[in-house]
């Protein structure tokens, strides 16, 4: 419904007022753009910690053997927990919930490792096939270790694009030799990894083969699992199992912290989202009071625009206005008011996100950049703001405009 | 057309109440055209605000075109202000921002008549107050006799049963008090009842009949001229 006389009258006192409509309109447009600067800040946040955690597989879990601290079934303290492939397929067999789970032996400390003429010391690591999961490496081209790799101690191994472009260049890899401390390795893959670029300078073998060729027997020097899609508590009760089936096989209290240490990411994710969710409403909380000070603003002038036009107000009553269409009168003041303020506050702080220029401020005064990335405001927090916008443009314009609507035409008329 | 039968009006003024109209008793028929004199303080505009519907009355009975008028909600109010009644009033109440012909089209407006037609109506009422070539001039263009043509014209448009005028006059000299009287003398010639609050003897006089209000009853109400009504 067009009414051409509301608008013309809107744009007539906006127009009479330009400095105070200016002014209003500001109040609302900086009250968004921060509100939005701020739901930026905390999308940025929770992004960058995000990203901190995406290295690896979220919902994985990290055992490492330990120290007894604690006289246990007559055992001393001070016994060094060392897990093997027994306790990697008791776990297999024995605890359900578990997705991915691989063993890391350590050949310690970096190897130099050569082809050819080239060589270079990268880190050396053992594992299962299911380490690939774990650690979200990415596969560009060949393959990653395999069960038959195990089960044969096949002396093969899948390296890091890094890897490949010291040693070999421009030259393809797959199928070459490589030698680890005399010990020639076939390549079988190339491997890339997002998380970071250290985790692309690693050199993976077979676990058994590692454990033959560099005297481990059948140690294993940390367990790593993934729990599927399993929540936080469900994430829990699976370490708790295998934190119970390791203390019974290594004779250990389940008390002593000291026995193994057990990671939990997807529980540390979660508290950190938590967090995270918590600082993002805390912004989105002052943001929003930095809006209704607009918005009061608003308000404001719209009962001074009442007051100046209640002789006014008397003169439509005589003539026949109805309280409703006085009401709709001013509402629709306060309302177009708002929404286009709030619209230019909006995309103001939109492209202000959008540019980078936050980013940019954050990295100028020091902040870690990696725990600060993409901080944009997503489709459905604009459709939010927008309807706030709507909402508090009605409210806005609602008391002034009942109060006008309320006041008595001869009252009005004799307003001067 | 108007009747009122012992109309009482009382306002808190502070603790004590202001008894305005004490009992008013008064009947313009159809096709009338009556002055209310009085003093000030005689209570004369409280009674053309209860005549305007824009002000309630204690007690009594008021019937406005064989409509009782008694504890209207503000919505029924204005619409019977927008079908019966039509304001002049002293200070003209033009609004600023529409120019002649928006400012005579604002009633039809409120009776959702279409842009387009009440805009040609209104321009038909200019015309008829001698103001066509004036249409698109706003208010502060106007001398204030023709601000106050606007405002007869504006009052005619919804063809009300009643014009309501309140000291019409009162901001004009005397030349323009005269057009504008002669103004609504012609329009009580076309059959309309006018009633016209007024201090000043002159205009009284060119009106049919005077009521005349001392201290919130009436005095006198002698008729100005002879003449048969049917």
């Amino acid at each position: 419904m067009f009414d051409l006389d509301k608008w013309q009258e809107i744009f007539y006192t906006i127009n009479k007022n330009r400095l105070r409509s200016f002014i209003t309109a500001f109040n609302v447009a900086w009250g968004i753009f921060i509100l939005i600067i701020l739901m930026g800040f905390g999308a940025g946040f929770q992004n960058g910690v995000k990203h901190q955690f995406e290295d690896d597989a979220v919902n994985s879990i990290f055992i490492n053997g330990g120290q007894t601290s604690e006289a246990y079934k007559g055992m001393q303290p001070g016994k060094r927990i060392r897990f093997t492939n027994e306790d990697y397929q008791a776990i297999i067999d024995r605890v359900k919930g578990v997705e991915y789970i691989t063993g890391r032996y350590y050949v310690t400390g970096e190897f130099t490792v050569r082809y050819e003429d080239k060589y270079s010391s990268f880190n050396i690591r053992a594992v299962h096939p299911d380490h690939l999961y774990l650690e979200k490496s990415i596969i560009v081209s060949g393959r990653y270790i395999n069960d038959k790799d195990i089960a044969e101690k096949r002396k093969v191994t899948s390296i890091g694009t890094k890897v490949v472009k010291v040693l070999f260049g421009n030259i393809n890899p797959i199928g070459k030799y490589i030698t680890v401390n005399g010990i020639k390795y076939k390549v079988v893959g190339v491997f890339n990894d997002e998380g970071s670029e250290h985790e692309t300078k690693v050199i993976y073998v077979p676990i058994s083969t590692a454990q033959v060729a560099y005297g481990g027997s059948n140690r294993i020097h940390r367990l790593m699992l993934t729990v599927g899609d399993a929540n936080a508590a469900q994430s829990l009760d699976i370490q708790n199992e295998i934190h119970k089936l390791l203390a019974e096989k290594h004779v250990f209290s389940m008390d002593d912290k000291r026995a193994v240490s057990i990671f939990n990411l997807l529980e540390e994710y979660e508290k950190w989202m938590g967090v995270f969710d918590g600082i993002r409403f805390f912004l989105a909380f002052v943001g929003i009071f930095t809006l209704v000070a607009g918005i009061v603003g608003v308000s404001n002038i719209m009962l001074i625009v009442v007051k100046e036009r209640t002789r006014e107000v008397g003169v439509r009553k005589a003539i026949g206005a109805t309280p409703r269409s006085i009401i709709g009168l001013f509402l629709m003041e306060a309302l177009f008011i708002t929404l286009c303020s709030g619209y230019v506050g909006m995309i103001g702080g939109m492209l202000f996100l959008e540019s980078g220029w936050l980013s940019n401020l954050m990295a100028l005064f020091g902040f870690p950049m990696n725990f600060f990335i993409d901080p944009s405001v997503n489709f459905n927090n604009a459709i939010a703001a927008t309807i706030i916008l709507a909402l508090s443009g009605t409210l806005a314009g609602y008391f002034p405009a009942r109060k006008a609507a309320k006041i008595p035409p001869i009252v009005a008329l004799r307003d001067e | 057309m108007i009747k009122l039968k012992n109309v009482h009006k009382s306002y808190k003024v502070g603790q004590q109440p202001l008894h305005v109209l004490k009992g008013i008793d008064m009947h313009v028929k159809e096709g009338e055209f009556v002055s209310i004199m009085g003093s000030s303080g005689s209570g004369k505009s409280t009674l053309l605000n209860v005549i305007g519907i824009l002000d309630d009355y204690d007690s009594g009975e008021y019937i406005l075109a064989d409509t009782p008028i008694k504890n209207l909600k503000e919505s029924k109010a204005a619409y019977y202000r927008n079908r019966f009644l039509g304001f002049v009033f002293q200070s003209f109440n033009l609004l600023n921002f529409k120019n002649a012909m928006e400012n005579v089209a604002l009633p039809l407006y409120y009776q959702k008549v279409s842009r387009k037609k009440r805009n040609n109506l209104a321009l038909e009422y200019l015309d008829k107050v001698g103001l066509r070539d004036r249409a698109d001039h706003f208010p502060g263009e106007l001398s204030g006799g023709q601000k106050q043509r606007v405002a007869i014209a504006r009052a005619l448009i919804s063809d009300p049963k009643v014009i309501l005028a309140d000291e019409p006059t009162g901001a004009l000299d005397s030349q323009t008090s005269l057009e504008v009287m002669a103004l609504f003398q012609a329009v009580n010639k076309s059959g309309k009842t006018i009633v016209v609050v007024t201090h000043e003897n002159d205009v009284a006089d060119k009106t049919d009949r005077i009521i005349r209000l001392h201290d919130g009853v009436i005095m006198d109400k002698s008729p100005t001229n002879q003449k048969t009504y049917v």
